[in-house]
Parts: C-alpha cells; sequence; structure tokens
C-alpha cells in the first residue's frame, strides 16, 4: 500500500464530506415552514401566550442569521461545520448541537456497532455454513427462516421483541439505556447497560443477520465452484481447513465490503428501533429533531451519518488491501 | 500393458443427472498404466476426459456421480475408500494439475502457505524449516526463483502459475499425476517450456502420468501412449508412435489427417458433423454417423474395444474385420 494511494483515499473522503454538507445545506432550506415560528406555534399550543411574537421571529431569524444572503449562509455553515461547530439547538437551545450529538453518539456507537458486528459474523457464518455440502442437513432449514427475518423491517422486529419479551412476560425493561437518572459505572452499571440494550440490540442482530447470512450463502457459492476449491480439496487437505482458508476467507471479501457501508447506514436505518425502545441514542435525537422542526440538530445529525458513512468507507479502503492482496497494487 | 500395472481402471461409468435422464459422461472405461508410463487421452470437448480425470481422485461433484467400476491404485480400491482415508490417499498418491491453472490457486494466500499446508495435511512430523527447505528446493527444481514462495497468485504470470502448480504436484512425490490440459491457457512457446518441466520432474520422482488434452501436437511429444475418447468411450489406443504412423480408428485417422502439416500445402481438413450429445447417443456405434467407413454393422451394434495388436485396442467394426479378431 503507497503512500499516495492513502493520500488519495482520504482527498476523497474529504470531498464526500463537502458534498454531503452542501447538500445537508440545501435540502432543509428547501422544506417548507419556519424553525422560529414552529418554535412559537409550540408554546403557543400549550396555551403559553407570547407578546410581541413577530418581534420574537425577527430577533431569533437575525441571531441564528437566516436573513443573510443564502451564499453567505453557506460558505458561514461550511466553515462552521469542518470545525465542527454545528450550531445551536433550537429546540433544546441553548445547547450546542455538537454537545447534543457527542451525548447521543456513545449510545449509538455501542448498540448499533456492537449489534451490527454481532449479526455480522453470527450471519456469515450461517450463511457460509448453508452453501457448505458438508454441512448437517439441519442447518439447510434455517434458509427460509432467515429470508423471512431478513424481510421484516427493524422496526417491526423491535414492536414484536418488544412485545414478546419484555410487555407480556415482564423479563426485560420496556426503554430506556440504564436504572435511575445517570448510566454509573461499575459492574453492576455495565450489566444494566448489558441488560436494557439486550432488547434493542437482539432486534438489530435478528434483522439483520438474515441479510448478512443471505449475503454469505451467495458469495460462498461462487467460491465453492472455483478451481481453487477443487484443488484444496484434491490436496487432502481437512474439511476445516478448505472451509476457512480457502471458501470463507474468499467468500468473506464482498461482505466486508457490504459490513463498512452497514456500519454507517446502521444509525440511520435504526432511527425507529431507537424511537421504540426510548433508547438515547442519536436515532432518538434525529427523531425529535424532526419533530420540532429543529434545523441546526437535524443538519448536525445528518451531516454525522455522512461522517460515519465516509469515514467507514475510509476505514474499509485502507484495511481492505490487507484482507485482499489483488487491491494491493493499482 | 505391463506385469504389474500401477493404475487399473475396470469398467468405470460416470454419469451426470440432468432432469431424470442421467447423461454417461465416461460409459465402461477400462484401461491400465504402469509405474512411470505416461499416458495422453484425447478427445473432443464433452468426451467425458476431464470428468475421468476428476473421477480417478474422487473429486467429481453432483450432480456427476460414479455408476459403476472399480479404480485400483498400488491396489488399492479409490472408490471403497472412506473420507478420511481418501483423504490421505489424495495427492500422497495421485496429484492433480488442474485445467485453467489460472484459478488453480487461492488468491489471498502466499504460494508458500498453499505448499505448506499440503505437507502439513500429510505429514504431520514435518518441521517448519524442512518444509520450508521443500518448498524452497521444490521451486528451483521447476525453474522458479525460491522468492516465489512470498507472492500471492496475482503476482505471477500464467507459466509461473503453471510451475507453482507442477511443483505443488509434486511435493509428496505421488505415484500418479493427473494433468488435465495443463498447458491451455498458455502461449505456445511457455507451453512447450512448461511441458519439457513436466516430464522432467514426473521422471524424476518416478511418477506416472496421465495427461489429457486435444493438442495432438503437445501429445506427440509428451506421452508414450495416447487413449482416444468419443462420447464417454474409449475407442482408441496404441503407442503414440505407431498412433501417428497408422492410425486405426476411423475417428484418430481423421484427427491426424485434420492436423495441419508443413510439408504439404492442401486446404484444413476438419471432422464433419458435431460429437453427439451425451443424452441421445444413436445406436450402434455412437462415431457412426460421422463415419466415412460406416457399415450396416455400425448402425446397430455397438462395438466393443479389441486388442487388434499387443498394446492397441480399438473399438470399430471395420477394423476388427480388416483384423481379422472376430469370429
Amino acid at each position: 500500500m503507497s503512500w499516495s494511494y492513502v493520500l488519495r483515499r482520504i482527498a476523497m473522503f474529504f470531498a464526500v464530506v463537502l458534498c454531503a454538507v452542501t447538500v445537508n445545506f440545501i435540502v432543509p432550506r428547501l422544506a417548507p415552514g419556519d424553525p422560529t415560528a414552529a418554535v412559537l406555534e409550540q408554546l403557543l399550543s400549550r396555551g403559553q401566550q407570547v407578546e410581541g411574537a413577530a418581534d420574537i421571529v425577527a430577533a431569533y431569524r437575525a441571531r441564528f442569521g437566516l436573513d443573510d444572503p443564502m451564499i453567505v449562509q453557506y460558505l458561514r455553515y461550511v466553515g462552521n461545520t469542518l470545525t465542527l461547530d454545528l450550531g445551536t439547538s433550537i429546540s433544546y437551545f441553548p445547547q450546542s448541537v455538537t454537545s447534543q450529538i457527542l451525548t447521543a453518539l456513545p449510545w449509538t456507537i455501542g448498540l448499533l456497532a456492537i449489534s451490527t458486528v454481532i449479526a455480522f459474523g453470527l450471519g456469515s457464518v450461517v450463511g457460509a455454513l448453508l452453501a457448505w455440502p458438508g454441512s448437517p442437513h439441519f442447518v439447510r432449514s434455517f434458509a427460509p427462516f432467515l429470508m423471512v427475518l431478513s424481510a421484516i423491517p427493524y422496526y417491526l422486529l423491535a414492536l414484536i421483541v418488544l412485545y414478546v419479551l419484555a410487555i407480556w412476560p415482564g423479563w426485560f425493561p420496556l426503554g430506556g439505556a440504564y436504572s435511575g437518572s445517570a448510566p454509573s459505572f461499575s459492574l453492576n452499571g455495565l450489566l444494566d447497560l448489558l441488560y436494557h440494550g439486550f432488547l434493542p440490540g437482539l432486534s438489530i442482530v435478528l434483522a439483520g443477520v438474515g441479510f448478512w447470512a443471505l449475503g454469505m450463502r451467495g458469495a460462498m457459492i461462487g467460491v465453492l465452484g472455483e478451481d481453487y476449491l477443487t484443488l484444496a480439496e484434491g490436496k487432502g487437505l481437512s474439511p476445516r481447513r478448505i472451509f476457512f482458508g480457502y471458501a470463507m476467507r474468499n467468500a468473506l471479501l464482498p461482505q466486508v465490503t457490504s459490513l463498512a457501508i452497514a456500519l454507517g447506514t446502521a444509525a440511520s436505518g435504526s432511527v425507529l428501533v431507537e424511537v421504540a425502545f426510548n433508547y438515547p441514542g442519536i436515532g432518538y435525537l434525529l427523531f425529535n429533531a424532526l419533530k420540532s422542526s429543529d434545523y441546526f440538530l437535524i443538519q448536525g445529525v445528518a451531516f454525522f451519518l455522512v461522517l460515519t458513512v465516509a469515514l467507514s468507507v475510509l476505514v474499509l479502503d485502507l484495511i481492505y488491501p490487507l484482507l485482499d492482496p489483488r487491491i494491493r497494487r493499482q | 500393458m505391463i506385469d504389474a500395472p500401477l493404475l487399473s481402471i475396470n469398467d468405470l461409468s460416470v454419469s451426470y443427472a440432468i432432469g431424470n435422464e442421467r447423461a454417461r459422461a465416461v460409459d465402461g472405461l477400462s484401461l491400465t498404466l504402469g509405474a512411470g508410463q505416461r499416458l495422453g487421452i484425447v478427445g473432443e470437448s464433452g468426451s467425458g476426459k476431464s470428468t475421468l480425470a476428476l473421477a480417478l481422485m474422487r473429486l467429481h461433484k453432483p450432480p456427476a456421480m460414479i455408476d459403476s467400476g472399480q479404480i485400483l491404485l498400488g491396489g488399492t480400491d479409490i472408490l471403497r475408500l472412506d473420507q478420511g482415508a481418501l483423504r490421505k490417499f489424495r495427492w500422497s498418491e495421485v496429484a492433480l494439475i488442474p485445467q485453467g491453472a489460472m484459478n488453480a490457486l487461492n488468491p489471498v494466500i502466499k504460494v508458500r502457505e498453499q505448499m505448506a499446508d499440503t505437507i502439513r495435511a500429510h505429514r504431520r512430523d514435518m518441521s517448519a524449516r524442512d518444509i520450508n527447505k521443500r518448498i524452497d528446493e521444490l521451486l528451483v527444481r521447476v525453474g522458479l526463483s525460491t522468492s516465489v514462495a512470498g507472492l500471492y497468485p496475482h503476482e505471477l504470470s500464467g507459466g509461473m502459475k503453471q510451475r507453482v502448480c507442477i511443483a505443488l504436484a509434486i511435493v509428496l512425490e505421488p505415484k500418479l499425476i493427473i494433468a488435465d490440459e495443463p498447458t491451455s491457457a498458455l502461449d505456445v512457446v511457455v507451453q512447450r517450456v512448461v511441458i519439457e518441466t513436466l516430464k522432467d520432474v514426473q521422471a524424476q520422482i518416478g511418477a506416472a502420468m496421465i495427461m489429457i488434452g486435444h493438442d495432438m501436437g503437445l501429445m506427440a511429444q509428451s506421452v508414450d501412449h495416447l487413449a482416444v475418447m468419443y462420447a464417454g468411450r474409449l475407442v482408441d489406443q496404441a503407442p503414440i508412435r505407431e498412433f501417428f504412423r497408422r492410425p486405426l480408428h476411423p475417428y484418430s485417422q481423421l484427427l491426424i489427417s485434420s492436423l495441419p502439416s508443413p510439408d504439404e500445402t492442401r486446404p484444413l481438413a476438419g471432422i464433419p458433423g458435431m460429437q453427439p450429445s451425451l443424452l441421445d447417443l444413436p445406436a450402434g456405434c455412437a462415431f457412426h454417423p460421422r463415419c466415412p467407413l460406416v457399415q450396416p454393422i455400425c448402425r446397430e451394434v455397438m462395438p466393443p474395444l479389441e486388442t487388434v495388436e499387443p498394446h492397441r485396442r480399438v473399438a470399430c467394426h471395420v477394423v476388427a474385420e480388416a483384423y481379422n479378431v472376430r469370429a
């Protein structure tokens, strides 16, 4: 792997981020509605008296710079974004968007990254066994079950899991990420986190495992037809060595590509899981920001989601040559 | 061919299940091969030669299935081995140089490791140092530098890959090497050099070799005996010089007359017609629709493979009659 390769990948990363920032800037401004007016309406609807509403709107618009020309708003936005100053949240005023996101981020990373990796690992092994002629017969019967799982959306699975394991027998908490008002960093605190994270994690694993298994099965069938598999068998290698070193090792390559993208999009993909379980992550934050037309927060979250996709693709680009030697010389 | 053959195949039939029908890719084939001998098997695509090669190591995959027969190698009945014994037998007794060696190596593992795993699978007691020494020695023997061991397959040229495959084939000094179109993906110059290398190492370790292909010229330089397959059956077998000097089976005659000759100027002659589908073989001799010497009996009775001269076997009514081997 040469330095120019690494530099090119990093340059690509920044180009993607800049495009995302631009789109991110334009899209919310195309939507109808005015953020300050939205906040005022909220206050009004709660029966609060707001005097001089027009003045307040004007004052806020001035404060958030919504009256400046678009190009000025844009340049300011790009500059601020690149320094991770994503503005002030309107609905959680005066907290900054960055601090909101940084509070939510560890929850999402903890929940989604771990569940996605578990789903990936489990699904890949099961998928490989589905295609492997030497695996026991009962493994074959998993296939239709996995297809059904991969077809059910995350949030529906979340609701089913919630009902079957929490509401009905009362084994698990209905939502939240921890007991009490703040997580504690003791052994008990950790167990409590696992206890709360189990159901949302389970629904993500269940929803993901079918996808990974079916993808792996397809890749595996392709690899099993290759000449080097016939030769591996001819060489008298043990089935275990052929399975792991020859078949799975090669079939995993396309899977890893999908993993990087899945890790990036997992955050947005499971907004509804976080909502269903009241899990205080990015998805939940985004859901609330959308409800209250909180421009800056929506933009901030969207920016972070793009950042995670771009980052995971960057990381993939940098580690993929280690997995597939054919990529190394380009 | 000689008193105690190394390999003897008796009445072997391999078929592919296609829907409810079975296509006999190898049909009642018998042959023997002595230690150190080189046998070439030629035939058109679909004549069953690659199926035969895979079946000899029991590497055929469903829908292919061995229906009947016996394969004896050094007294071991290959078709009766259980999975564990089969694994030990493979490569230590019979090694394969596969068709299309381009994809025969695992793309994500270095050459050294692909050779080492083979040795480790069979010689548990061999130390890592001895294994590495052995690999270096083999690479040099096939004309490669030892540094090739540290490379990945995609870093090698086609000829180098094929040499690696040859080195790999002799890593355990097998008694039999099966080379399935070992040079089909190489250019003519490299083909020659690779075949020479293959012959050299085969002679050095004293292994017998079955070489499968359809390049008659290449066969002429490489093998002692030639066998011709047509539609799953062995139709002609002869020492290589005899075969070229005086081909007996009409199909063999046409094969040889279709070879371009540097001495005479004439239009290239092909063999008219197509090899029949294995699912819809003509009655009698499978070659009769294309045969210039066809007789009424050919359309009705399948000619058996008969020894007409020492070391020469032919399945043809016309030849059998000429030699008067039939009552």
